[in-house]
């Protein structure tokens, strides 16, 4: 397949079709949209799912196998806030509130970005690793973690403590059903596996169904703030495309360094380039309330997470692929 | 038995603000208070924050000058940052001692 042909196969596949349902549905000002509680339940059905899945999968993993690509995430998870930060305040000139708050978003990573990158590369032939969603969890604070401390020095007297807002991370929805469900999965094994298994599979029926119902609102999501394009300014536009093709890039590139498979690096790549907007913008917002939302919330959700999706998942699969040796 | 005069504070913030806003108002005596989701459009638009949750409406009956505390304090710690408004309004209740 070439490039012309992975992008319109991705175009063409459901969950980018339900993306762009729910957006046109936002465009055309059609009152539909998913109740909120049923798309937090959705988020919490997908990311247990992808947990469990990982823990039951994690078993079948040497410690070995697991280790260079383990170190290359945290590696990832440090270094792409403080590229993101510096990229964002030297070239962009925004206020050191704004620049962390963009890196947190960027260091941290969209576990939807995560599920369509592996559910790509499952139908290119290039299933990644079973480990990944371990990796998954690893990525998701140290962005956030390191992102708040280069804003913390600005931090005034009063604001809440990184500290206390580093706990409401590391306890999140986000973190309690990933690292949970690894954890549940692990312990289960693959006899009990089998009992729930057609239900939780990330690769079967259910999983990606609901993963459809969950992107109509999230285009729904993103087309209620397409209006805030016109306010964030050319710079953030292009960032929000250039960086995730950097960081994607060297993602991909360390991925294969560290012994994964082309499908492997692909995912990892997608994790780096890809912008949280689960558990970042609550932390972000309590421990820098100046920073402001419009610009880190438009940026990871409406420029960089549609990118991602219909651009950057084949793009950081050609780069693997062609890091790997593969045609 | 007869109505006894208290104030009522309102507050609609943005949902983030939950844990640190009912431990505020605990440490500045309230001893009580109820929570809801509200929707609605201010001077700051649709409100930027509610994608992953509704605004808050806060509701607390306290004494007089439990009730200029907290004014005071949202307005120091909150307003600059945060989509957030309050009121007050007198109000008469009944079991009086709940709310002092």
């Amino acid at each position: 397949m070439n490039t012309v042909d992975l992008l319109q196969a991705n175009l063409l596949s459901p969950i980018a079709l339900a993306f762009a349902l729910g957006l046109l549905a936002r465009v055309v000002r059609s009152e539909f949209s998913l109740p909120k509680d049923v798309y937090l339940g959705l988020s919490i059905f997908l990311l247990w799912a992808l947990g469990l899945q990982g823990g039951v999968e994690l078993r079948h993993s040497s410690l070995q196998a697991i280790a260079g690509p383990a170190l290359a995430t945290v590696g990832l998870g440090v270094l792409t806030p403080i590229t993101t930060y510096l990229v964002v305040r030297r070239l962009g000139r925004f206020s050191t509130a704004d620049s962390a708050a963009i890196a947190a978003h960027y260091g941290s990573v969209s576990a939807v970005t995560f599920i369509a990158a592996s559910g790509f590369v499952k139908a290119q032939g290039q299933e990644a690793e079973g480990f990944m969603p371990t990796l998954l969890t690893l990525l998701e604070s140290p962005g956030i973690a390191v992102a708040l401390a280069l804003g913390a020095y600005h931090a005034r007297e009063g604001e809440r403590p990184v500290r206390e807002v580093m706990h409401e991370v590391l306890t999140g929805r986000t973190m309690v059903l990933l690292l949970g469900g690894l954890v549940v999965g692990f312990l289960i094994g693959d006899q009990h596996w089998a009992t729930i298994g057609p239900f939780y599979d990330t690769t079967g029926a259910v999983f990606r169904g609901v993963l459809c119902l969950f992107m109509l609102e999230m285009g729904v999501t993103a087309g209620a703030r397409l209006g805030d394009l016109r306010k964030v300014g050319g710079f953030l536009l292009g960032f929000g495309m250039l960086m995730p093709l950097a960081h994607g890039t060297l993602g991909a590139w360390i991925g294969q360094v560290a012994g994964l498979s082309v499908g492997g690096a692909t995912v990892l790549g997608t994790m780096a380039a890809s912008a949280s907007y689960i558990a970042a913008p609550p932390a972000v917002r309590l421990t820098l309330p100046d920073a402001n939302p419009t610009y880190y919330l438009t940026a990871a959700l409406v420029i960089t997470f549609p990118f991602n999706l219909l651009i950057g998942i084949p793009v950081y699969f050609r780069v693997a692929t062609w890091l790997g040796g593969a045609p | 038995m007869t109505p006894v005069p208290m104030t009522l504070v309102t507050i609609i913030a943005e949902h983030v603000l939950r844990e640190p806003l009912t431990a505020d108002l605990r440490r500045l005596g309230a001893r009580g208070y109820s929570i809801g989701e509200v929707e609605g459009e201010g001077t700051r638009g649709l409100h930027t924050q509610d994608w992953q949750g509704k605004n808050l409406r806060i509701e607390t009956v306290v004494p007089a000058d439990v009730a200029a505390a907290i004014l005071a304090h949202l307005a120091a710690r909150y307003f600059d940052d945060y989509a957030m408004i309050a009121y007050t309004s007198t109000v008469a209740v009944l079991r009086s001692g709940k709310f002092a």
